[in-house]
């Protein structure tokens, strides 16, 4: 009984949270077509979760591109199959690893960074404050965020494809002495442009979930500063966690 | 709007927060014009009180109704547009600390008017000259004091000319001098804007200094209310003790 009561708890705690996420998820989009618009505050954003994620993105999306070149190279090399690490290198970058590793990197650098901005506000009644002179938090915080999750995403995403499939070209023709030209027509020769839409709109949704995640975190934050501790850790874990699930379901669903 | 009917007006009221009966069946009125002071321990639902008048939380029983309208029925996106009515002061001030001081006070104007950025600048120095703060304006809200930045929260919202002016705490955390010149300010503000004033405070100094009226708040209900000259007379032991500041008595027992 207390076994199946404590499952029980885990449970409804669990279509709580859904529930609170799905509800901020409608007001979110209720009031991104309600004036006033915040252009300068979509703006700011954009640069935050955009331009500032760049460098991250580099890195991580280069060296992952670089090591799928060395990995497959050793493992196809002993069925000589050689020829092909260029296309498994883009294929796995577009439709896969840089959506996601992508993803990842934005929710730990901007998801956890809103939880906690959003999360202070809320502990030193700065939301109250905001909703006392008449703007809703929603609106004005969480609307600009999760549009700028949405749009930049997909382009830090293509930028991570782009330097992927680089870093893989540069381990195969420098390190792995692959032909240059083979290895280019490899890469491309089993491409569809639906791989490329794919991982797009898979990292649109990514940006939504992080976004809004770490928004959603921050907002029903208590407890002072331990809280909004609290509140980044849970913000990262659990939009790390959703992006993970939803994509499967989206890579099965949809492609 | 018929202007004998009071401008704040709870009826009834309860709320539970946490498994905890905060408000039990409370009721009050405020008439316009009048300055309120609420008084009562830590922890009786002063605050909540004040939060239900605005809207932040909603009654799980009863009525709120302000100037005439029942808010506590009302949709979102009309209380939201309804809040322009109201100024409040939080008690740490609430400043956004993203933004300048002037950035603050021209934040609610430059969503909710039409100004130019010419009419913002000026009502920007209006305000932070009625609350006695020149030379603040590009400041950021950590570089100023606990008391500047009470006037800081005030001059933000007294921004947008509010009906109603609500104050949580003004003084907590103040020393005894620069309470007493905020209540001044306070009093002053009242008057120059002829607002209907809701303060909350345990400082009896304070409340005396605001009030046209105080009431005594405590489980969740009002025990006591009059000028200040009948309050101080009360014979009520409650308000007594906590008049005298006494660790004996009904509030501590």
């Amino acid at each position: 009984m207390n076994l199946l009561e404590r499952i029980g708890r885990v449970f409804i705690h669990l279509f709580e949270e859904t529930g609170l996420w799905f509800g901020m998820l409608g007001r979110t989009i209720a009031w991104t077509f309600r004036p006033p618009f915040e252009g300068g505050e979509w703006l700011r954003q954009m640069v935050r979760v955009g331009v500032d994620s760049i460098p991250v993105v580099f890195l991580t999306t280069m060296f992952t591109g670089m090591v799928m070149a060395l990995q497959t190279y050793n493992g196809f090399h002993r069925v000589h199959a050689e020829n092909f690490v260029g296309s498994v290198v883009a294929l796995a970058m577009l439709r896969e690893l840089s959506p996601v590793l992508v993803a990842l990197m934005v929710t730990g650098r901007v998801g956890s960074s809103m939880a906690a901005e959003i999360g202070t506000m809320r502990v030193t009644e700065q939301l109250d404050a905001l909703q006392a002179l008449a703007t809703d938090p929603v609106q004005y915080l969480f609307v600009p965020r999760v549009i700028a999750g949405i749009v930049m995403l997909p382009l830090l995403t293509i930028l991570g494809d782009a330097l992927g499939v680089g870093g893989g070209y540069l381990v195969g023709v420098k390190l792995m002495g692959a032909n240059p030209i083979v290895y280019q027509q490899n890469t491309y020769q089993f491409l569809h442009m639906n791989d490329v839409w794919s991982g797009l709109i898979k990292s649109a949704f990514f940006g939504l979930i992080l976004t809004l995640t770490g928004c959603v975190r921050g907002y029903y934050t208590s407890g002072g500063a331990e809280g909004v501790g609290r509140a980044t850790t849970a913000a990262v874990v659990s939009a790390s966690l959703i992006i993970l699930f939803t994509d499967f379901f989206l890579t099965k669903l949809l492609f | 709007m018929a202007t004998n009917t009071p401008m704040i007006s709870l009826q009834h009221v309860d709320k539970t927060l946490g498994g905890r009966k905060v408000l039990d069946d409370m009721s009050i009125d405020v008439e316009r014009g009048e300055a309120l002071v609420i008084v009562g321990g830590s922890g009786v639902g002063k605050s909540v009180t004040l939060k239900h008048i605005i809207g932040l939380m909603k009654p799980d029983r009863g009525h709120i109704i302000i100037d005439g309208q029942d808010i506590s029925t009302m949709r979102p996106v009309e209380l939201n547009n309804f809040r322009r009515k109201f100024g409040m002061s939080f008690q740490e001030g609430a400043l956004f600390d993203s933004m300048s001081v002037f950035e603050n006070i021209a934040f609610p104007l430059r969503r909710h008017t039409k100004y130019t950025e010419q009419q913002i600048r000026e009502r920007v120095d209006e305000c932070l000259d009625l609350v006695h703060l020149p030379d603040v304006a590009s400041k950021r809200p950590s570089e100023l004091s606990g008391g500047m930045r009470r006037r800081v929260g005030f001059a933000r919202a007294i921004s947008l000319k509010p009906e109603i002016l609500l104050f949580d705490e003004p003084t907590t955390g103040l020393d005894p001098v620069i309470s007493d010149v905020i209540a001044e300010l306070i009093v002053e503000m009242d008057r120059t804007l002829n607002t209907t004033t809701v303060t909350i405070t345990h400082d009896m100094k304070v409340a005396f200094k605001i009030a046209d009226r105080v009431a005594m708040l405590y489980k969740g209900q009002i025990v006591e209310e009059g000028t200040p000259e009948m309050f101080q007379q009360s014979k009520n032991p409650i308000v007594q003790q906590f008049i005298e500041g006494r660790a004996e008595g009904p509030l501590t027992e």
